[in-house]
């Protein structure tokens, strides 16, 4: 018996896309956040929409150097359909050469890529917990610049934000504006204090005790570093939240994007597709999520 | 064309025209041992050979593959695609299941169009196991012969008699057999025969006993994480990664740019990774989401018998046996493992 090949046929494989290739963009805007952090602005140069939500991340390249895979900071309702920001920590080979672009100079990108937070789905009408460690803050402004956008939508919103010191606040004006709103509540904290600090000294746990959530049915958005999960997680008991209520980005070495480089693996789940953003619920029975 | 009866020569005689029309890989000797290579005549061609070191997957994904070229000046990418047609000759059923498996990862969701033009481009012939290796137990995995299977294009099978039926089962297959027009339809004495071969295979291949279906793993796996094989074994594990690299439904990769001698242009490339290597679940700042090594142990047999069925429902353990022969520290049998872990009380 003879049968037609299930596979592609090579004129079929050539006029697909090349789902590894990035797409130019130009560098719009670069500023410094603290001395270890910079923001950046980029234009598509194709100018088209990329059509991100909050939680996702893009794949940047920078020819001879390499990709490597940043969060999304900027919200799609200030986004006039170029615009993307990120913010990017120097820490390695890649970022550092990220840290040295200038307005004008050109990248690869690839993306969005992975899950995002349910701003449009089960955050709406509810009260929000959003809980962002360290550069766990960049994401999640995303998720923040959304929800206040579109205010309205949301109930009570309470932002809590922590930082190894005060030196490492990223977009502190921002901060400050938040604070100052009577229609939302944010709380800060740093792991040790400067003599110019004012404000809550510890881990960002500390801050849970002062928390007043009035609906059983909160959803709680948490990004940060690895270690913060299960200390915030065992934070958050004493609120009774439901788990699937509760969201977290989880980082992992993304390498691909796309679900095939293994990298970003958690148990049987690609981190860069169906994640980076789980709730509490998924994760319970992945061992080595958290 | 219907299904021939070839004799030696007569196959010799037809490989040696294909190696003259096209690129042939072919099992080779290699040393004591074997490996595709690429295929100069027919009497290099080792039908016989037990099992090859590497798996038939490097000619899909090689281990180093440029992907793309770029400009480091004016920031363009450009794609590199390998279109060139090849036969794959001699593949055993458990690597051709292999392959059809990689063909499942590398387009399902996303379409990796780098690995599906090779595969597009490639055509295929399985050859029946002539020489059960000391460590094969693809019949354990019901992966012995190619029965109820597709994804190659013909399958050939040396009879006792020293003749080989060559069954062309795709239209490229037919294309390839074009040249055996002349030799006789295989009578049905020849297919009896040939059922022989495949049952005794079906019996053979299997040097270890494993004492579990295939398809009862993803259960037994999903009770078994605090199993203690898995701290004893990684105990003595060296995180070589030789258990990833000669595994044929091993995929994982790394990406890297090269600078070119002008140090303006340059290319992008894909290169084998494994799991079992320290660094390979690590991300910046240092943090590495396995960094012990049972944890990496683990999660390679966890993905041989229970991400792959969840996530694209087969078990990913084909039963070819190289790992058991790569590893150094001799803990890498998945016979071994998996019985392990069915004798412990449910």
């Amino acid at each position: 018996m003879i049968a037609r090949s299930q596979l592609a046929s090579p004129e079929a494989v050539r006029a697909e896309p090349d789902i590894y290739l990035p797409s130019g963009a130009t560098v719009t805007d670069v500023k410094r956040l603290t001395p270890w952090e910079k923001y950046f602005k980029f234009k598509m140069d194709d100018e088209r929409d990329l059509h991100y939500m909050p939680g996702q991340f893009m794949k940047v390249s920078l020819p001879g150097v390499g990709e490597c895979p940043i969060s999304i900071t900027s919200s799609p309702t200030r986004n006039s359909g170029d615009r993307l920001e990120m913010v990017v920590r120097a820490v390695g080979s890649m970022t550092n050469a990220l840290h040295a672009l200038r307005p004008g100079d050109r990248v690869g990108l690839r993306g969005p890529f992975g899950t995002s937070f349910p701003v449009t789905g089960k955050m709406r009408h509810k009260d929000l917990l959003i809980i962002c460690g360290g550069l766990g803050h960049v994401p999640l402004k995303s998720v923040i610049e959304y929800v206040l956008d579109e205010r309205h939508h949301y109930g009570q919103i309470t932002i809590l934000i922590g930082n190894r010191s005060p030196n490492n606040r990223l977009f502190i004006e921002q901060i400050l504006e938040w604070k100052q709103r009577d229609d939302i509540t944010c709380m800060e904290t740093v792991d040790v204090a400067d003599p110019n600090w004012g404000g809550n000294v510890g881990p960002i746990t500390t801050l849970l005790p002062r928390v007043r959530l009035f609906s059983p049915d909160t959803v709680c958005i948490i990004c940060g570093p690895p270690v913060m999960y299960k200390y915030v997680l065992r934070g958050l008991e004493s609120l009774k939240l439901d788990k699937s209520n509760v969201y977290m980005s989880l980082e992992r070495r993304m390498r691909c994007g796309v679900g095939k480089c293994g990298h970003c693996q958690i148990n049987n789940v690609y981190g860069c597709q169906q994640g980076p953003v789980f709730t509490y619920k998924d994760i319970l029975e992945m061992g080595e999520a958290i | 064309m219907g299904i021939k009866l070839v004799a030696r020569a007569r196959l010799d005689a037809w490989v040696d025209s294909l190696v003259q029309q096209q690129t042939v890989y072919g099992a080779q000797a290699k040393g004591d041992r074997f490996a595709f290579d690429r295929l100069e005549r027919a009497s290099a061609l080792r039908l016989d050979y037990d099992v090859t070191i590497l798996p038939p997957k490097k000619y899909f994904q090689p281990q180093r593959e440029v992907i793309m070229r770029f400009n480091r000046k004016t920031v363009e990418f450009e794609s590199v695609i390998d279109e060139e047609p090849f036969v794959l000759f001699g593949v055993h059923p458990y690597d051709m299941v292999a392959i059809s498996q990689m063909d499942k990862v590398f387009t399902m969701n996303q379409f990796d169009k780098h690995y599906m033009a090779r595969r597009a481009n490639a055509t295929i012939v399985v050859s029946s196991v002539e020489t059960a290796s000391s460590s094969v137990f693809a019949a354990c995995m019901n992966n012995a012969t190619m029965r109820g299977k597709s994804g190659h294009d013909v399958l050939i099978t040396k009879l006792p008699s020293g003749h080989y039926v060559v069954d062309p089962r795709t239209e490229k297959g037919d294309n390839l057999c074009e040249g055996l027009a002349e030799a006789p339809e295989a009578n049905a004495e020849a297919l009896d025969a040939r059922e022989k071969v495949l049952n005794q295979n079906e019996k053979s291949l299997r040097k270890y006993e494993l004492r579990v279906l295939p398809e009862d793993l993803p259960a037994l796996l999903d009770r078994s994480r605090s199993h203690p094989v898995w701290q004893e074994k990684a105990e003595l594990c060296y995180s070589c990664g030789s258990c990833n690299f000669v595994c044929p439904t091993c995929y994982c990769f790394d990406v890297e740019d090269e600078m070119g001698w002008d140090m303006e242009t340059g290319h992008r490339v894909r290169k084998w990774d494994g799991c079992m290597l320290v660094d390979f679940a690590a991300v910046a700042g240092g943090h590495n989401f396995r960094s012990k090594r049972s944890a990496r142990y683990s999660h390679r047999y966890y993905r041989k018998g229970k991400y792959s069925w969840d996530t694209y429902g087969e078990i990913s353990c084909v039963g070819c046996g190289r790992c058991i022969t790569a590893c150094t520290a001799n803990i890498a049998n998945p016979v071994e493992i998996f019985n392990t872990l069915a004798e412990a009380p449910q």
